[in-house]
């Protein structure tokens, strides 16, 4: 009996430190499983590259979005007659804001929709692939596999994918980077109509070239950083600005792709499903031996009532 | 195994005040489930694109399961720690436990956007994600649902045997055999699923990382869960064996409850330890006396954890059944609230959002606790789950160990 109960203290010792010890282990080791691709693999991926300094806050792009993608135009006003919607919502995959500061006079729009990220962690939270990075790199939606749990606005750092909480059927509501246009071999709507190229599409290479080139051509005018480069691991979408970006609502989430910190736990502590198996034949193994060394009353499950 | 502590139908009226009480609050609660199938989650709900998890989520899944880890906890203890003394208390707690389970399941269908679609997921194998920790806790969660229901079938199946009509007595005769042959594989699979699904519960919130409050934002979030279960699940069985022997008028079982006390601290110290541990080397001490609410709410949190180590600190302490249902009620709020803050309180979608329960969410919820309360009494009345009189001197003598 005392073999068998050090035995299952093992065993519940054993879980237990590899959940600590998959806590303290490096995100690299789930990296190196090669599967989810990184940003230096992700250039070919189509993407959108926002120069902020080049808005002029038409709002063209809104209009073309909702076109594009049968929304009808959300018409609540906020309190903030110029800023309504105040934010992305289930009828809005596209939208500028704008920030002023009148102290020190910094005033600058961004536009915000889905960054499109390489390694996105809404896909990651999605239970059966409705949130997927499809063609191009596109992270688009599949709503016959979408049970509406709204994972994916727990899990994504931009607060993009948004829920249609008035409908009886309800979607997940985020851009697609028009990726039903791009299947046509037209631009996304808000890329077509911007009259100042502030949005322009691309590859992320092409886009990230040209984003260094202005860096470089005009330092003056920019913020010395492309936003999205290393950003949550990279995305897609780049931005150029004249203002700090976690002012634009733009945040410091750090470098590593978010899925990262789940997978380096998950993965260690299942190690591809194998721990699962182990602790089953262990745990049964031990109730075994404890049933047959307790002879009577101290057996296993319901036995002794039979 | 002596014949005072086999499980017997307690029996007295199955219909009084208590459970007319419950049943109507859960009738109540069924009414608006069906205003909030036919108008919506954004009209029946006050859950947002910047709280898209609220009330159901935090508390009848997160918390609910944790409150019915009683059948894990006592199940870890004898089947895989050979406390075969506490046997008697197998039956109660897996009851609480696939009634805790079974409404957790049904609020997921509520809370979800297109429930229609959930045969998908057990089904739809070629799709599921190996990414999603939801995916593994729904798995977990509906198969753990099954299993205990098998684990209590034999009480369902006794029942039975005994009843009058002939055919239901003749199967149940038949069907217990096989059922109990095949009881340790599943017993088995009953504890592993816990230790998946709970530590997972934790490792959702992972994700959801950048936007999570530093006091809780740890890779440790996973064990922090488990152990926090598995000493709730402790914690529901004392408050369930005490309100029995109050109300049920059972003989209390105070000496095998003041074993489950002393079971549950090494595992409330560690918790305890870890998560002070955690703090320290993420240098988050400090964020503790940040006097602002967020050092406010895990200095309570953690001080109710101390609080029930305190009250369950010496024999003389476990002995006293009021001390110990005190110590164990603050050990259940003390679990539920470290759950609340990871969900509701750490998670910050950004300023201008906020959430709080709306009045049909909340009597939802409340409906839905009642009617597991009301079917738990009716089971326990009608079929043999409850131990006769557990406390012999035979349980008195091992408990104290």
């Amino acid at each position: 009996m005392s073999i068998s109960r050090r035995m299952a203290l093992k065993v519940l010792a054993g879980t237990a430190g590899a959940m600590a010890s998959a806590a303290i282990s490096p995100p690299s080791c789930a990296a190196a499983r090669g599967k989810h691709i990184k940003a230096s693999e992700a250039g070919a991926n189509a993407g959108m590259l926002y120069d902020a300094t080049r808005c002029i806050g038409c709002k063209a792009c809104m209009v073309a979005c909702n076109e594009a993608n049968d929304l009808v135009p959300d018409g609540h006003l906020s309190e903030d007659r110029w800023q309504s919607p105040l934010d992305l919502n289930e009828r809005t995959k596209n939208i500028i804001k704008v920030y002023r500061n009148d102290t020190d006079g910094t005033f600058s729009f961004v536009k915000r929709q889905c960054m499109h990220c390489v390694d996105p962690a809404c896909t990651s939270a999605c239970m059966l692939g409705a949130l997927a990075k499809r063609e191009h790199g596109i992270v688009t939606y599949d709503a016959a596999l979408c049970v509406g749990c709204r994972y994916c606005e727990m899990a994504c750092p931009f607060g993009v994918p948004k829920f249609e909480w008035s409908k009886l059927a309800p979607k997940i509501v985020k851009c697609e980077l028009c990726n039903h246009r791009i299947a046509e071999g037209k631009d996304p709507a808000c890329t077509e109509v911007c009259p100042t190229h502030a949005v322009i599409y691309g590859t992320r290479d092409e886009l990230l070239a040209e984003a260094h080139q202005r860096l470089e051509g005009q330092p003056e005018r920019y913020v010395p950083h492309v936003y999205g480069e290393h950003e949550a691991g990279g995305t897609q979408v780049l931005y150029l600005a004249s203002v700090e970006f976690d002012k634009l609502g733009l945040p410091a989430c750090g470098d590593n792709a978010v899925p990262d910190r789940v997978r380096a736990v998950q993965d260690t502590v299942y190690q591809g499903f194998v721990t699962p198996f182990v602790l089953y034949g262990l745990l049964a193994g031990v109730m075994l031996r404890n049933r047959k060394a307790g002879g009577d009353d101290d057996s296993g499950p319901e036995e002794e009532r039979s | 195994m002596n014949s005072a502590s086999r499980p017997a139908p307690v029996g007295g009226p199955i219909v009084t005040p208590t459970v007319v009480v419950a049943f109507a609050l859960a009738a109540l609660a069924v009414a608006l489930i069906a205003w909030r199938a036919a108008a919506g989650l954004g009209a029946t709900t006050a859950m947002n694109d910047g709280y898209p998890w609220g009330l159901w989520i935090a508390f009848d899944v997160v918390t609910g399961t944790a409150l019915g880890c009683g059948g894990f906890a006592i199940a870890l203890l004898v089947y895989i720690l050979n406390q075969g003394r506490y046997h008697p208390m197998i039956r109660p707690a897996f009851l609480t436990s696939a009634l805790g389970y079974s409404i957790a399941g049904f609020s997921v269908l509520l809370d979800l956007g297109r429930p229609w679609l959930t045969y998908k997921i057990p089904f739809f194998f070629w799709n599921w994600n190996g990414d999603s920790v939801l995916l593994e806790v729904a798995l977990c969660i509906m198969g753990y649902s099954m299993v205990l229901w098998y684990e209590m079938s034999p009480a369902f199946l006794e029942g039975a045997a005994a009843s009058s009509s002939p055919g239901l007595s003749r199967f149940a005769k038949k069907a217990l055999p096989i059922v109990k042959k095949s009881m340790l594989w599943v017993t088995a699979l009953g504890l592993l699923l816990p230790t998946m699904h709970q530590s997972s519960l934790g490792a959702l919130l992972l994700l959801s990382g950048p936007r999570l409050h530093p006091l809780w934002n740890t890779p440790l979030l996973p064990l922090l869960f488990l152990l926090s279960c598995i000493v709730m699940g402790f914690g529901a069985v004392v408050v369930e064996g005490a309100l029995s022997s109050r109300f049920l008028g059972r003989q209390a079982e105070t000496a095998m409850l003041a074993g489950l006390g002393k079971a549950m601290l090494p595992v409330l110290g560690l918790y305890l330890v870890i998560r002070l541990a955690d703090l320290a080397v993420r240098g988050q001490i400090g964020a503790l006396f940040a006097f602002d609410l967020y050092g406010a709410m895990s200095v309570v949190e953690l001080s109710l954890f101390v609080a029930a180590a305190l009250l369950l600190s010496t024999d003389e302490r476990r002995r006293d059944l009021g001390n110990l249902m005190r110590a164990a009620l603050v050990l259940l709020f003390a679990g539920a609230l470290y759950r609340f803050d990871v969900f509701l309180l750490a998670f910050q979608p950004g300023p201008h959002w906020s959430y709080f329960p709306s009045v049909t969410e909340i009597l939802i919820t409340v409906g839905l606790v009642a009617g597991e309360i009301g079917t738990y009494i009716v089971c326990v009345r009608a079929f043999p789950i409850l131990a006769g009189h557990a406390a012999t001197t035979r349980d008195l003598r091992g408990a104290a160990h």
